[in-house]
């Protein structure tokens, strides 16, 4: 691969890792709770849309439709059913029922759909004149694949749109008050339970279309297909900040880079403990992350 | 006059420790009514329990008629009840702007422009730094932001929990003047304090809190002048 190559395939690595990030990032900030089943969310995601193309023949965009739908569903029952009982808990139990959370989900998938892998199908193809199938473009020496293009894309729209949403929306800002201080946010009619659920649903929709994007890429599908780049994920919202949104994307798009680079570079086998080496240099650099911050309170 | 807020007999616990030991009051229209008392007394656990943020386990609390025991906090705002909490508590990370438009948040977006008009009409300073993160605030601006924050939903009735707290004295006479002109403007007020002087020299009545329980109560002119209140709280 050529440096250029390698570049663009961390980008869009990074990109879905970045969409992931912001999930378990949102969540955080307004939760205080590291939501560790938000890797499973992407795993069931997946499997709803393989099943919604390849079982009931639904066109690709219905399927991701009904994927995100479902994931955001899921996402509210969780919170609701494991993690709001447990709102004035110590954060430790919290912590685990969500590694709890996450073993039901992989094991409700083993039983539903089976450990066999699932090949999940290319969505992102077009038909040449000749009727071949063309799964990418051509820039000169450059093949940069359809998938690529797309999920760089859909990571900049939905930061886009994210950002633009918590700065200036009412339900947004309303989030980043509940995040600053719940209480204080109740005094002003905010209603703190429909915030966190509301975070919850946006995170896991977007969990599914990282799901679809991921698999798109690296189409084996397994009950545990989401725990790799959930981890992944959740070192670049660490990365980058937690609790930021603009944190999770420098995150998610450094450790993809990263990492190919590293695979193409160093070695594919120690890519890994590259991307954590580097992660444990930045948090001993930068406690708070790459673009976290630290507000003192004035007392 | 109408009795706006009514508070009957409330306990309230936090785990074993009984912090509220069956108080009663009641604040009338257009009164400003103080609640004074020393460090721990149970102040801010009576204002947070009327506002909804804690239960009591007995009695009653009724606001403008309404029986308001067991509704949840985010509901009261908009029935007219806003609450100033001990520490300000302002959202930092937010823009002066950002946490007035928070205190409108059960307002129809319609009306935000002209309740931000009307604060910062009361207070100027915040005017000219609307767009300044609450954070870089010095604690007076923070205390006018809070305040600010709070009148934006046109309370009823405005609880100050310590308003004075940590401020140099001139800047107390300035919040205490602004409590004067809300008053007068129409708003009442349930103000919590432990400078009982400035507390006493406002308000239509006082109550007395000592250790979850209320121990005296009258006018503010009564209760300056009393022995009790002048040995416990004014120096002598
Ligand atoms: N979260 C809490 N957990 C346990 N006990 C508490 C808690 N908050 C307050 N208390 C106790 O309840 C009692 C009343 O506290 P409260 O904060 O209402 O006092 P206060 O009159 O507002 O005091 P101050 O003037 O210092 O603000 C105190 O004994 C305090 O220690
Ligand atoms: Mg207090």
């Amino acid at each position: 691969m050529s440096f250029l190559d390698s570049l663009i395939s961390g980008i869009s690595l990074g990109s879905v890792y970045a969409i992931i990030a912001l999930g378990y990032t949102m969540v955080y900030g307004i939760a205080k709770m590291l939501n560790f089943a938000h890797g499973d969310v992407i795993m069931v995601g997946a499997y709803i849309c393989f099943f919604a193309a390849t079982r009931f023949n639904l066109p690709p965009l219905v399927g991701i439709l009904v994927a995100v739908l479902l994931c955001t569903v899921l996402g509210i029952t969780i919170e609701k059913l494991a993690y709001a009982p447990l709102r004035s808990a110590p954060s430790l139990a919290v912590l685990i029922t969500a590694i709890g959370v996450s073993y039901f989900l992989q094991n409700a998938a083993l039983l539903l759909w089976s450990p066999n892998p699932k090949v999940f199908p290319n969505f992102f193809l077009t038909h040449a004149a000749d009727g071949t199938e063309q799964t990418g473009l051509e820039l000169g020496s450059l093949r940069v694949s359809y998938v690529t293009l797309v999920t760089i894309v859909v990571c900049v729209v939905i930061m886009a749109v994210l950002t633009f949403f918590i700065n200036n929306g009412k339900l947004g800002k309303a989030m980043r008050a509940v995040s600053e201080d719940k209480d204080a946010a109740r005094l002003m009619g905010i209603n703190v339970n429909t915030t966190i659920s509301v975070t919850f649903a946006i995170g896991s929709g977007l969990a599914a279309i990282a799901g679809v994007l991921y698999m798109s890429a690296y189409p084996t599908l397994v009950p545990t297909t989401g725990s790799m780049p959930g981890i992944k994920a959740f070192t670049a919202a660490v990365f980058g900040g937690i609790g930021s949104i603009p944190g999770a994307f420098l995150g998610g798009l450094l450790l993809g880079v990263i990492e190919i680079f590293a695979k193409a570079y160093i070695s594919t086998q120690l890519s890994d403990a590259v991307v954590f080496a580097v992660l444990i240099i930045v948090l001993l650099v930068k406690p708070t992350g790459l673009l976290g911050k630290q507000i003192r309170e004035k007392v | 006059m109408a009795e706006l807020l009514k508070v009957d007999d409330i306990n309230v616990y936090y785990g074993a420790i009984h912090a509220i030991k069956g108080v009663s009051f009641h604040v009338d229209e257009g009164e400003i009514v103080t609640l004074i008392g020393a460090n721990g007394a149970g102040k801010s656990t009576t204002l947070q329990t009327v506002s909804g943020l804690l239960r009591s386990k007995t009695g009653s609390i009724t606001f403008d008629g309404q029986s308001i025991s067991g509704v949840p906090a985010h509901r009261l705002v908009e029935r007219g009840l806003a609450q100033v909490p001990e520490g300000r508590r302002v959202f930092l990370q937010m823009t002066v702007e950002e946490n007035l438009e928070m205190g409108a948040y059960t307002q129809p977006n319609a009306n935000t422009p002209a309740s931000l008009e009307r604060v910062y009409v009361q207070f100027p300073r915040l005017k000219e730094r609307r767009k300044q993160i609450a954070g870089t605030l010095s604690g007076g601006e923070q205390q006018m932001l809070a305040m600010g924050r709070a009148l934006m939903s046109k309370p009823k009735l405005l609880m100050l929990d310590e308003p004075s707290m940590g401020l140099a004295p001139i800047l107390v006479e300035q919040i205490f003047q602004i409590i004067r002109d809300l008053h007068k403007a129409g708003t009442t007020i349930l103000l919590v304090e432990q400078n009982a002087q400035m507390a006493l020299s406002v308000a239509n009545r006082a109550y007395v809190l000592e250790t979850g329980k209320i121990t005296l109560s009258g006018t503010g002119d009564e209760l300056i002048l009393s022995d009790e209140v002048r040995k416990a709280y004014l120096g002598g």
